[in-house]
């Protein structure tokens, strides 16, 4: 994939603040994302990671418009689409669509699989050639279900079938890019991986552009062509996939993959434990966020914000005053 | 974790257990969370009797003009001639016959049994107009408050505060004869039919912030759901949100809550009728002839029972019926 | 908590407000002619017009509301047809009983006061005490009982307990006289004999309402994690119960009972239909029946200061049960 193509997904200083009350009084913000930058070229997949908390699920739902960004903007297919309204999002819901996480809670339960897959189709008034059951069938079998089951209730399937009606139901409309929000973590570890080569089968067969939201970096690795990591509604460190995973240079990230015992050996580093617990959202620490659990901060680290910068030219964005710069060691 | 590759498991994992002739025969048709929540309450012994109960007097109050005339006495008739010179019906059990199967009103010397029939009509037929348009406005504001929120629901929530301080016995006690001054004169007499739209108005006018806040309580808890948010995200309208996606999901308790309400109207229009403002003597009602019971509780106790059992029976089904349904509905809250 | 009782004192002050205006409407601007069903028996057109012109009734609506308003906070002259000077609170003078307002709610308020309050500790004791042990034997012979009695109970009339009590007790084996009331002042046992069938019959009822919903609230929480958490650590039942599970499951008990509570305080007119007691609701009944305007103003008003100061009571004690209201 070349760096010269124009992308398709364009974020810039995306900004959410929840506003907290006291009765009357606002009594301050609960600052869920703030001033995110990254791109996601057409058929690209970005994963997205970091603990809950972070912001990542707030940045998903307002890619596709389900919460309205506090500040900054998005530009998809060179629309600026960050205000809007429902009107003009008309087109654009067709490029962009959202799997949620849980997919008990995603599907109507009053409504059969047939009728859930062909929603978007319908509340968009769009008749596909062949019929809307014929469509809504091939949609079925796409995500390996049975098309016979067009008459059945979201009740009476397993939760990793009930993921593949969600993923046919945003795929109705052919979208060019679709917001994964954590799809997978609340499966069965055995049914996780067949949900994730669906995807990616669907990804290659398709041409279709992933925002993959997830907290597990081994999911991510299997997936995605590029990561973000995020802590506090801050990205600390995004790059290429194998960037990322053999020369992590923020501290935070070598932490988070450190974790994934198929990632790194337990070398002589070992384990690196993080202490304490993230800082609130409502007032997050000076400079460099994650300084308060970060065993190489410094001084610098609280008065002195750390840039998104390159360290080497090349695509991998480092924040921090003190990156790693050796890789990781890899078993494999 | 482990991602090995399992292509192909995929299509494996959809096959459900269960016989494949039978299998064959449904076609892949699924059975809905309505469905399947009829078939729990075929399945229930209180549901089935209480039910067959309701049946009976739904019946009844429809086939008042054949009962009337296969039992050959209006409830108008007065049979003076079968009361004693103190007005008391002769006999035991407060007159019962053959002819007069609960017996004689003490005083008018009407028949209690084709009254208590037409006394059954007037009531559910009140209690369930004013049920249905209680869900009505109910379902509509509540729905809206609960979907749009802001001022709406701000609005609502206060009216609903408001309707709740309201003594409501007393404002529809002071309501029913200033409402029929408004359009019948002083010595006029008001006819039943205007008795009877203006008692619905006011239940509805009472009833119905209940239902809109268990309904807005439902619609904020569906509200933030993802499958409501699939919708969203998919560009669905207000209508669509509404009717296809949120509705459908509230209709349960919906259902409960009206099947609930219908009792309590029946014994709030008893008890309108019982203090004098509700129906007059005019027109047969259960309330009505208890309170003209309450003279004779000395002289002839037989009197209050007929309708107080009755009326008694009548909420006791609704009442259980209510309950069962609940349970079919929402198996988790009975056990 | 200041702020909290401020805040709620406030909007309870609203609701009287919007409840006065509300019912000062449906009462004074509704009816094609107020004065008409005010009127004694033989009434010439000269003196309907007199009534008129004393009550005020060709003035405009708002300052018609404004001096009953008035009346009542600071006292009102009403001119010598209508007794002269109305002390606070002035609730104005029916022409019906040809007293003030004032003093009927001072002879009645007592009635329905005797009948309500003994009555509502009862049917607490009985139905909370009921409710919360069928909850904690679920299953024994005691919980089919209570559930069997709630049932029953709630789909009884008050009317038909009342004479089915009235015909046992006092007509057949004569053991309570004709209910009447009695200052408790004046002869403590004439007061509670004269009114204990009107306790009887509300207590069964209510108590039947209260042992199914105090059931459901105790099962709900007794399935609940911390109760389970509290039982897994090893506190003893008595306190698990006693102190954690009670103080959960009591609280939707306590918003129903201030609701039930307050409404009965501003009249239980079947109550006192049923054994001819003339308490609030009695006296609303015959002013509706008479057309008897400031009476009917004056009771729905006062009915609906015992709901709303009830609500306050609740939301009081809310607080102190359940200490995360406060920050609502």
């Amino acid at each position: 994939m070349s760096a010269e193509t124009e992308p398709l997904l364009s974020v810039r200083g995306l900004t959410k603040h929840f506003p907290v009350r006291d009765g009357l009084r606002a009594k301050g913000a609960v600052r869920a994302v703030d001033g995110l930058d990254f791109d996601v070229r057409p058929g690209e997949t970005l994963g997205l990671v970091g603990e809950s908390g972070c912001g990542k699920t707030t940045t998903g739902r307002m890619l596709v418009r389900l919460l309205e960004p506090t500040a900054g903007s998005i530009t998809f297919a060179g629309r600026d689409i960050t205000r809007a309204g429902r009107r003009d999002l008309r087109g654009l819901r067709q490029d962009l669509q959202i799997i949620f996480q849980d997919p008990y809670a995603s599907l109507n339960p009053r409504h059969t699989v047939g009728r859930i897959v062909a929603m978007p189709l319908q509340v968009n008034g769009i008749t596909p050639p062949g019929g809307v059951r014929k469509r809504v069938q091939e949609l079925l079998e796409l995500v390996g279900l049975n098309p016979e089951h067009y008459n059945r209730y979201p009740h009476e399937f397993s939760g990793g079938q009930r993921q593949r009606v969600g993923i046919a139901r945003a795929l109705a409309l052919e979208p060019r890019l679709v917001v994964a929000d954590e799809p997978v973590s609340a499966l069965d570890v055995s049914i996780q991986a067949q949900v994730i080569n669906l995807l990616r089968d669907l990804q290659r067969d398709l041409d279709l552009a992933f925002v993959f939201i997830a907290h597990d970096l081994a999911v991510i690795r299997h997936f995605c062509h590029r990561v973000a990591v995020m802590y506090l509604g801050r990205i600390v460190e995004i790059g290429d996939r194998d960037d990322i995973y053999r020369r992590p240079q923020h501290p935070y990230t070598r932490a988070l993959l450190s974790a994934v015992p198929d990632v790194a050996t337990l070398g002589p580093a070992g384990r690196i434990r993080l202490t304490g617990d993230v800082p609130t959202p409502l007032d997050p620490p000076s400079g460099c966020r994650f300084r308060t659990r970060c065993w190489k901060a410094t001084d610098r680290c609280a008065t002195e914000e750390p840039a998104l910068v390159t360290r080497d030219g090349g695509n991998q964005l480092t924040a921090c005053h003190h990156p790693e710069s050796g890789p990781m060691e890899v078993s494999k | 974790m482990s991602l090995s590759p399992v292509e192909g498991v995929a299509l494996a994992e959809i096959e459900s257990p269960g016989d494949g002739d039978e299998r064959r025969e449904k076609e892949f048709v699924g059975r809905s969370p309505g469905q399947l929540a009829a078939a729990r309450l075929r399945r229930d012994r209180t549901a089935l009797v209480s039910g067959a109960l309701l049946v009976f007097f739904v019946l009844v109050a429809l086939a008042v003009p054949l009962i009337e005339a296969l039992y050959g006495v209006g409830p108008k008739e007065q049979f003076q001639g079968r009361l004693d010179g103190y007005g008391m019906p002769l006999g035991y059990a407060g007159g019962v016959t053959g002819e007069h199967w609960f017996g004689l009103e003490p005083g008018l010397g009407r028949d209690i049994f084709i009254r208590m029939v037409h006394g059954l009509r007037t009531s559910l037929f009140i209690a369930f107009a004013a049920a249905v348009l209680t869900a009505v406005i109910g379902v509509t504001l509540g729905t809206l408050a609960g979907y749009l929120g802001g001022w709406l629901d701000t609005v609502i929530n206060w009216i609903t505060d408001l309707t709740l301080a309201m003594p409501f016995l007393i404002i529809a006690l002071a309501l029913m004869p200033t409402v029929a001054l408004r359009f019948y004169g002083q010595r006029e007499a008001v006819p039943a039919y205007f008795q009877i739209g203006v008692l619905i108005a006011i239940f509805a006018l009472f009833g119905w912030t209940s239902t809109a806040r268990l309904v807005r309580g439902q619609i904020i808890a569906l509200r933030e759901r993802e499958f409501v948010e699939a919708a969203r995200a998919s560009g669905a309208g207000l209508g669509h949100m509404l009717f296809r996606q949120l509705l459908p999901n509230v209709w349960a308790p919906i259902l409960v809550a009206f099947s609930l309400a219908v009792p309590q109207y029946i014994t709030s229009e008893a008890a309108l009728s019982f203090i004098g403002v509700g129906l007059t003597d005019e027109t047969p009602s259960f309330g009505r002839m208890i309170y003209r019971s309450l003279d004779y509780l000395q002289t002839d106790p037989a009197y209050v029972f007929f309708p107080g059992i009755t009326i008694f029976a009548l909420v006791f089904a609704f009442n259980l019926f209510g309950d069962a349904l609940r349970d079919a509905l929402d198996p988790k809250s009975s056990r | 908590m200041t702020r909290f009782l401020i805040r709620r004192l406030l909007s309870a002050a609203l609701t009287l407000f919007a409840v006065s205006v509300l019912s000062f409407l449906m009462f004074f601007a509704l009816p094609r002619d107020p004065v008409s069903g005010m009127c004694p028996k033989n009434c010439n057109p000269e003196r309907l017009e007199r009534v008129r012109q004393e009550l005020g009734l060709r003035d405009p609506l708002i300052s018609q509301y404004a001096g009953y308003m008035k009346g009542i906070v600071t006292g009102r002259d009403l001119g010598s047809a209508q007794g002269g000077r109305c002390d606070a609170p002035c609730l104005g003078w029916s022409y019906v009983s040809n007293e003030a307002v004032s003093d009927t709610i001072a002879r009645v308020l007592p009635v329905t006061l005797s009948i309500v309050i003994p009555a509502a500790i009862l049917w607490l004791l009985l139905g909370v005490g009921l409710g919360m042990l069928s909850a904690l034997r679920r299953g024994s012979w005691l919980d089919r009982a209570a559930i069997g009695f709630s049932l029953t109970g709630a789909s009884l009339q008050l009317y038909f307990v009342g004479a089915v009590l009235l015909i046992v007790f006092v007509y057949n084996l004569r053991l309570l006289p004709v209910p009447s009331y009695t200052s408790l002042f004046d002869n403590p046992v004439k007061w509670s004999s004269g009114l204990v069938l009107a306790w009887v019959a509300l207590a069964f009822l209510f108590s039947a309402i209260y042992a199914r919903l105090s059931r459901a609230q105790m099962l709900e929480t007794l399935s609940e994690d911390f109760v389970r958490t509290a039982r897994a650590k090893g506190l003893a039942k008595r306190a698990v119960y006693g102190r954690h599970a009670l103080r959960a499951a009591i609280t939707p008990v306590v918003t129903i009972a201030g609701l039930d509570v307050g409404g009965a305080l501003g009249g239980t007119v079947i109550t006192e239909t049923t054994f001819g007691l003339n308490g609030m609701g009695r006296t609303a009944v015959d002013a509706v029946r008479a057309g008897d305007l400031p009476t009917i103003m004056a009771t729905v008003l006062i009915a609906a200061v015992f709901v709303v100061l009830a609500n306050v009571v609740v939301d009081l004690l809310y607080a102190v049960i359940d200490p995360r209201v406060r920050l609502g």
